[in-house]
């Protein structure tokens, strides 16, 4: 393995620990997620909604888990920044390049990870185990950057109260609206509806579940790739110029 | 002697303020100089630009022959830096804070192994080595940092204050690994304790607004000012009771 390869990997590793020993980030990025799925479920074997099927409702409810990865990606960043730490990085041999995918990378699998017990616990519930299942579950992986990079992008420009409010409860509670997760944004209507459109959201949800459902939904695709390309590039940027200004 | 770092012209400046004012400096192979100075002299943007964490406005640094400004990439392997504020990462136990250096200097395997176990025995850090760093307490975590400055083998090492808001007896510690260092890591260290830089410097350089007022030993800087006690040799040149 190359020397550029371990500086990588090393910071890679360092991220995913901090991240994975804060008890708060699992219960937010998986409890939370898990309840309301087992809530919804119950209410839809009470009072039938189409809304509330499980074939419907669980690519809604994973797309809005991933919503969490933005509030740890940014967390890290914001913090890391606040403190010495990351000057003696900035002094060491990691390049911006380094400190990108360091930052990036080790929460593509924790995304993953989270989208596959997501649709596991609906299993339990009575979704049928279909090969739509896993390709939905990749669907995770450019959804989930969408998130990352967001969260590296507030991460290096915000303080890490500030992403808490912007990454923590704006993001959360936008995916959950304008996703279409578990109520129809065409109900709305109007503007909202617009909107919704126009934002990834709404696009992500739907490719999870066309592709839970055996299909493609090829422009709700791409709609959730160019956004993920996008805040990426925003995330580059934005880190690179954070870091140029420390 | 071998020159490990040249000064040459060194300038900070932001916007109107000058924080560092040509400044020019050798340091020796194996030589441990201590930046002194009362606060905004300009101590910490100096160790900054000489770690190519700041850029100079002018001037220039070179690293065993290597430019700040220039060849940073060819600087950064061979320096290793203790910042002010205690740097570590607090999730991670000691064990994997060093690990984690070892891999940022791209250390291989065994390599990798071996540099940590180094660390581990030269800065005492076996009975804290599975504890989170963040739960370790302020000496604990001086030391650590220290030690990580360290694992990537540097010929250069700055340490920004390394005992502030340390007790006593960790200072004291702490002294004893940072004498350990002399004439085996060409050392710079900022400090506000005098005790400290006349214990621990074989030269001693003071700054003032930015700009160099002398460096000699802790011995010549007191005669200089005409006084036994540093201190007072320090307050009367920075105060600029005696002439220079």
């Amino acid at each position: 393995m190359s020397a550029n390869a371990r500086r990588t990997l090393s910071l890679c590793g360092r991220s995913a620990l901090e991240i994975l020993r804060d008890p708060l980030n699992l219960l937010f990025g998986l409890g939370f997620p898990l309840a309301l799925l087992c809530l919804l479920h119950a209410i839809q074997l009470r009072a039938p909604v189409p809304l509330f099927e499980l074939q419907h409702l669980t690519p809604g409810i994973a797309v809005f888990g991933l919503s969490f990865m933005a509030l740890f990606s940014a967390t890290l960043v914001s913090k890391d920044r606040g403190s010495a730490f990351l000057q003696r990085l900035y002094a060491s041999p990691l390049t911006p390049l380094d400190f990108i995918l360091g930052y990036t990378l080790p929460l593509l699998p924790l995304c993953l990870m989270q989208t596959l017990i997501c649709y596991a616990c609906a299993c339990l519930l009575g979704l049928p185990l279909s090969g739509g299942l896993w390709l939905a579950s990749l669907s995770s992986l450019p959804t989930g950057l969408f998130f990352v990079a967001l969260g590296l992008f507030c991460g290096s420009l915000l303080s890490d109260k500030q992403v808490g409010g912007l990454c923590g409860a704006l993001l959360t509670n936008l995916t959950a609206w304008l996703s279409g997760a578990w109520f129809d944004p065409s109900l709305a209507g109007g503007a909202f509806e617009k909107i919704a459109s126009a934002l990834p959201f709404l696009h992500a949800v739907e490719w999870a579940r066309a592709l839970l459902g055996g299909g493609g939904a090829a422009l709700h695709g791409l709609v959730t790739c160019l956004y993920a390309a996008l805040a990426l590039l925003l995330a580059v940027w934005a880190f690179l110029y954070q870091m140029k200004r420390q | 002697m071998q020159e490990a770092i040249r000064v040459s012209g060194l300038t900070k400046r932001y916007k109107r303020l000058t924080a560092v004012d040509h400044l020019n400096l050798q340091v020796h192979e194996g030589e441990l100089l201590s930046l002194l100075g009362v606060n905004g002299a300009g101590k910490t943007t100096t160790v900054r630009m000489l770690c190519g964490l700041s850029r100079p406005s002018e001037g220039d640094a070179w690293i065993e022959g290597h430019s700040v400004l220039h060849e940073g990439a060819k600087v950064k392997p061979l320096i290793g830096i203790s910042p002010q504020e205690t740097a570590v990462a607090p999730n991670l136990t000691v064990r994997e804070n060093l690990r984690l250096m070892a891999g940022v200097y791209g250390l291989r395997g065994e390599e990798g192994k071996e540099a940590v176990a180094k660390a581990v025995e030269e800065f005492g850090l076996r009975e804290v080595l599975s504890r989170r760093a963040g739960r370790l307490s302020g000496g604990w975590q001086r030391r650590l940092s220290l030690a990580m400055a360290l694992l990537g083998g540097p010929k250069v090492l700055f340490l920004d204050e390394p005992t502030l808001g340390l007790d006593v007896l960790a200072r004291r510690e702490l002294w004893h690994l940072i004498l350990s260092l002399k004439g085996r890591v060409t050392t710079v260290l900022t400090t506000h304790y005098m005790e400290e830089a006349e214990a621990l410097s074989d030269r001693i350089a003071i700054l003032r607004s930015g700009r160099l007022l002398l460096t000699d030993s802790a011995a010549g800087v007191c005669e200089r000012a005409g006084t036994a006690d540093f201190s007072e040799a320090f307050a009367r040149i920075v105060t600029g009771e005696v002439g220079l």
